[in-house]
């Protein structure tokens, strides 16, 4: 064998070849995504040719012809009858309705407090890094409906006895509820019997009053029946004695607050909704524009949410009745349009109704909305339920959770969290399903925009596209902000734990 | 007894049996079901005590009476004096004709759409990302305003219109194009069209029997074309051509002749076919990046061009990911068209409303729709379900 010798042997890597000149740069990038094969330079060819005539017709219609000034239809009219660009004195001049309505000019400063607050409280929520997120989600979900209430309506709602009754009896369930879980006192120390005595018989006394007319008396303003001043009265004993049972219990904790938080609410809740703040009165006929849609949007959300995750958990149950029920329930929202749910809201609940019971035509559109969405958002929630492990349901059995426990702090927090674009996606939903109120004659933003056009100061024939298109592009921005937020909370919450 | 010299077990006997889970899911089904029934039957004595305070009779015979008003588009004869349960039919046939239209173009535009938003081509899927991104977040509602006020009613009027060749004219009262008047012997073509497609169908089983048989694959695109266009070409040639085309004329006041088609059903199946396209465009686009990119590649091993690794590899396994929301979808879509009240097309909802505000029975006609769109809905989901366990089954 002869031995080889080489005269050169490198001794380190090559450097590679660059990549040939037609792949790289800016000629190679339009290359590749736009002239890789002859279908596609037809293509590009083609896209080219509409997104240039497109963006140049927009421009043309939203600019260049647009009128921008102008206090009336004389100011957009084209001579010769044509139709020439968008009308934006005419959106500039009803700016106002589209917003607010017909809401008095001078009370619309309420709403703008309003908008600022919702703006802060939600930007509060949505930026991950802000601090204090449990308060402000109290502040936006407690609070902020309260005042809202309280805002745009002018407050003064005159509670009945019974319903103060029942406010009270509710803060009552809750303190016993939190108060019995505390294992000193449980629920056979004697005040607590006492309270859930008197707890039964202030709901009983209130069913009863329910059903029987009797006289009223005026007590601390408020008129009560005899029945329902029992059931008030009974409610407070129940909650003082819960209370007293709580505090020895948790004296020299440090927790001794907590137990106050219920019967807090419920004081501060009554004295925000019946006292005067000097706020004239709007009702909600007024209401209308951006804020209507809003206020109908958000309450629709504000009440599917929790109603979906009861009619998903319902639907999960082993009860059979319950089981049938929330199906039954959720597939006949789902199976009709809405606008026949709006239908059916306005014209049949006030049949519902016992006589003399007489339901705000925008409530009955909030109920429609809300029972619509809240099937919908049951499916999405039922979706996420059925993703969470078998082992996370028994795991939660085997530390003895009870059922409330076990949905509250180990399931629904996962299966939410795998659901969140489905959620916002039903919010979305939701937000563009309102512009349906319209039809039964609420003015909300589309609704306002429709009157505006006709409008016979404004009636050109530009008119109408200028106004559909500038509510068009309200409704995007909210849509589309929401989406891409919910694409970026996906993002960060992505443990990277997939089952 | 027990009670006197026992009295604990008694107290935590009888809290076993409250904290029974058994017991307690009875007595929860029980009170549920008891307050539902109190509830219901507070309702009903509601509503009875309301209509009788109202005296209005309810009750479906209202349904019998003479309806009195007319329907603008109407597919079959109607007249005023027909009755409101005629006018409810023809509601109903408007709300399938639309829903077919619009499923039918939004499933076109929906995949071409989804499948440019996967292109590689950078100006197509700018487009096609704008188009989705833009009309998936705006209200159907709006959209159909949009094109019913803000673009046909400012077109000009069938007055004094310029003739064109192809007959086809865009004025405020719809869209006017030719009308194609059938004579009797059109049938034969009908016929032929009919055996042309079984006969389709046949060959494709014995070609599929073949290839499972030998493996070789025969063509079928050209024999199908020829036998489902040709062959009832040939026979409308055969029996001489017994159709005449009616054109619309342009005289001075009016468009005479032809077929109109409704602004109302055009902004509205253009509105409800664009939206929900948007929404499909996003199925098919996800149906399509499900299936995972090793099987592209294997296609690809396999030496199978493109159209072929898209027709046989990819396009059935995004298939049964595709399906089930495109059910969902094609019932959203005819669920919205009863958005057409807002522009009068008369669909379901329209008549009825129209009905509702004539004779004042509202539960009939609102249980009429719930009816109506429930039956729709589920024989929908029930077809759909078939036809996905069908597409499921080639799942090995």
């Amino acid at each position: 064998m002869e031995e080889q010798v080489f005269r050169f042997v490198s001794k380190e890597q090559k450097a590679a070849l660059p990549p040939p000149e037609s792949e790289v740069g800016p000629l190679g990038i339009v290359r590749r995504n736009l002239f890789a094969t002859p279908v596609d330079i037809v293509l590009s060819i083609a896209a080219g040719i509409v997104v240039v005539w497109g963006v140049w017709g927009i421009f043309q219609w939203a600019v260049i012809d647009a009128v921008f000034t102008g206090s009336d239809r004389e100011a957009c009219l084209v001579e010769g009858g044509g139709h020439g660009g968008a009308c934006w004195a005419f959106v500039k001049a009803k700016f106002g309705q589209f917003v607010y309505g017909v809401y008095p000019f001078d009370d619309r400063w309420r709403v703008d407090v309003l908008f600022v607050m919702l703006a802060l409280l939600v930007a509060g929520l949505a930026i991950p890094k802000v601090p204090y997120k449990r308060l402000n989600a109290v502040l936006l979900f407690g609070v902020f409906p309260v005042v809202t209430l309280v805002l745009l309506t002018g407050g003064q709602f005159s509670f009945s006895g019974g319903m103060l009754a029942f406010l009270f009896l509710i803060a009552a369930g809750f303190t016993i509820a939190d108060v019995s879980s505390e294992p000193q006192v449980g629920s056979h120390s004697l005040p607590v019997k006492i309270a859930i005595g008197a707890a039964a018989l202030s709901l009983l006394s209130i069913l009863v009053a329910g059903l029987v007319d009797a006289r009223t008396v005026v007590f601390l303003d408020f008129r009560f029946s005899a029945l329902s001043l029992v059931s008030l009265l009974a409610a407070l004993v129940a909650l003082g004695a819960v209370l007293y049972a709580g505090f020895m219990a948790r004296r020299g904790e440090g927790n001794v607050a907590r137990m106050f938080y219920p019967a807090i609410a419920v004081i501060l809740f009554v004295f925000l909704m019946t006292t005067n703040f000097g706020l004239s009165h709007v009702p909600t006929n007024l209401w209308g524009g951006l804020m209507l849609t809003l206020v109908v949007a958000l309450s629709g959300i504000a009440a599917s949410l929790p109603l979906g995750v009861l009619l998903a958990l319902g639907r999960r149950s082993d009860m059979p009745a319950v089981k049938l029920l929330s199906v039954i329930f959720i597939e006949f929202w789902r199976g009709v349009p809405l606008i026949t749910v709006l239908f059916m809201a306005n014209f049949m609940l006030p049949l519902f109704m016992p006589e003399g019971v007489t339901f705000n035509q925008l409530l009955r559109a909030c109920v429609g909305v809300a029972l619509f969405s809240a099937a919908y958002m049951a499916e999405v929630i039922r979706g996420g339920l059925q993703a969470i492990p078998k082992g996370q349901y028994e795991g939660a059995d085997a530390m003895a959770l009870t059922y409330w426990q076990k949905m509250r702090m180990i399931i629904l927090p996962q299966a939410l969290k795998l659901v969140i674009p489905g959620i916002v996606n039903t919010f979305i939903g939701l937000f563009k399903d309102t512009s349906l109120v319209y039809i039964i004659g609420l003015a909300d933003l589309l609704g306002t925009v429709r009157r505006g056009f006709n409008d016979p100061n404004w009636i050109t024939p530009s008119t109408p596209a200028t106004g559909l298109i500038f509510a068009a592009f309200i409704y995007w921005l909210f849509c589309f902000s929401m989406s891409r937020y919910s694409i970026y909370t996906e993002r960060r919450l992505d443990t990277g734990h997939k089952s | 007894m027990s009670a006197e010299t026992h009295p604990a077990p008694r107290s935590s006997s009888w809290a076993s049996v409250l904290n029974n889970p058994t017991v307690r899911s009875i007595v929860i089904q029980v009170t549920l079901i008891v307050a539902l029934v109190v509830f219901v039957w507070w309702i009903v004595s509601n509503t009875a005590r309301n209509l009788a305070e109202a005296n209005i009779a309810s009750g479906f015979g209202f349904l019998w009476s003479r309806a009195g008003f007319d329907i603008a588009i109407t597919p079959i004869a109607y007249t005023s004096n027909e009755t409101y349960g005629e006018a409810i039919v023809i509601g109903i046939l408007n709300t399938l004709i639309i829903s077919g239209a619009g499923i039918a173009l939004a499933t076109i535009l929906g995949f071409i759409v989804g499948i440019g938003r996967l292109s590689g081509n950078f100006l197509i899927r700018l487009l096609s990302t704008v188009y989705v991104e833009t009309f998936r977040n705006i209200p159907p509602l709006l959209v159909i305003l949009f094109w019913y006020f803000g673009v046909l009613s400012v077109l000009g009027g069938p007055r004094g219109l310029e003739e064109n060749a192809f007959g086809v004219y865009l004025t405020n009262r719809g869209l006017q194009v030719p009308a194609v008047i059938f004579g009797f012997l059109a049938w034969a073509s009908l016929v032929a069209f009919v055996v042309g497609i079984v006969a389709t169908v046949i060959i494709a089983r014995r070609n599929k029997a073949h290839q499972l048989a030998t493996g070789e694959r025969k063509p079928l695109l050209w024999t199908a074309v020829a036998l489902i266009v040709g062959l009832p070409i040939i026979a409308f040639l055969v029996t001489g051509l017994p159709a005449t085309m009616e054109f619309p004329t342009a005289n001075r006041f009016n468009l005479a002749g032809g077929i109109q088609i409704r602004p109302e059903f055009i902004s509205l199946w253009l509105a409800l076919s664009i939206y929900t396209g948007a929404f499909i465009a996003e199925i098919v686009r996800a149906g399509i990046m499900s299936v995972s990119k090793g099987q592209n590649e294997a296609a690809s091993a396999l030496g199978l061009t493109r159209g072929q690794a898209l027709r046989l590899v990819v396009v059935p396994q995004a298939f049964r990911v595709i399906i089930p929301p495109l059910t969902s979808q094609y019932l959203n879509l005819t669920k919205n068209s009863s958005l057409g009240l807002a522009v009068g097309y008369p669909e379901l909802v329209a008549v009825g409303s129209t009905v509702l505000n004539q004779s004042g029975q509202s539960i009939e006609v609102v249980c009429i729709w719930m009816a109506v769109y429930l039956t729709i809905s589920l024989s929908v989901s029930a077809f759909m379900n078939w036809f996905n366990s069908k597409m499921a089954l080639v799942e090995r």
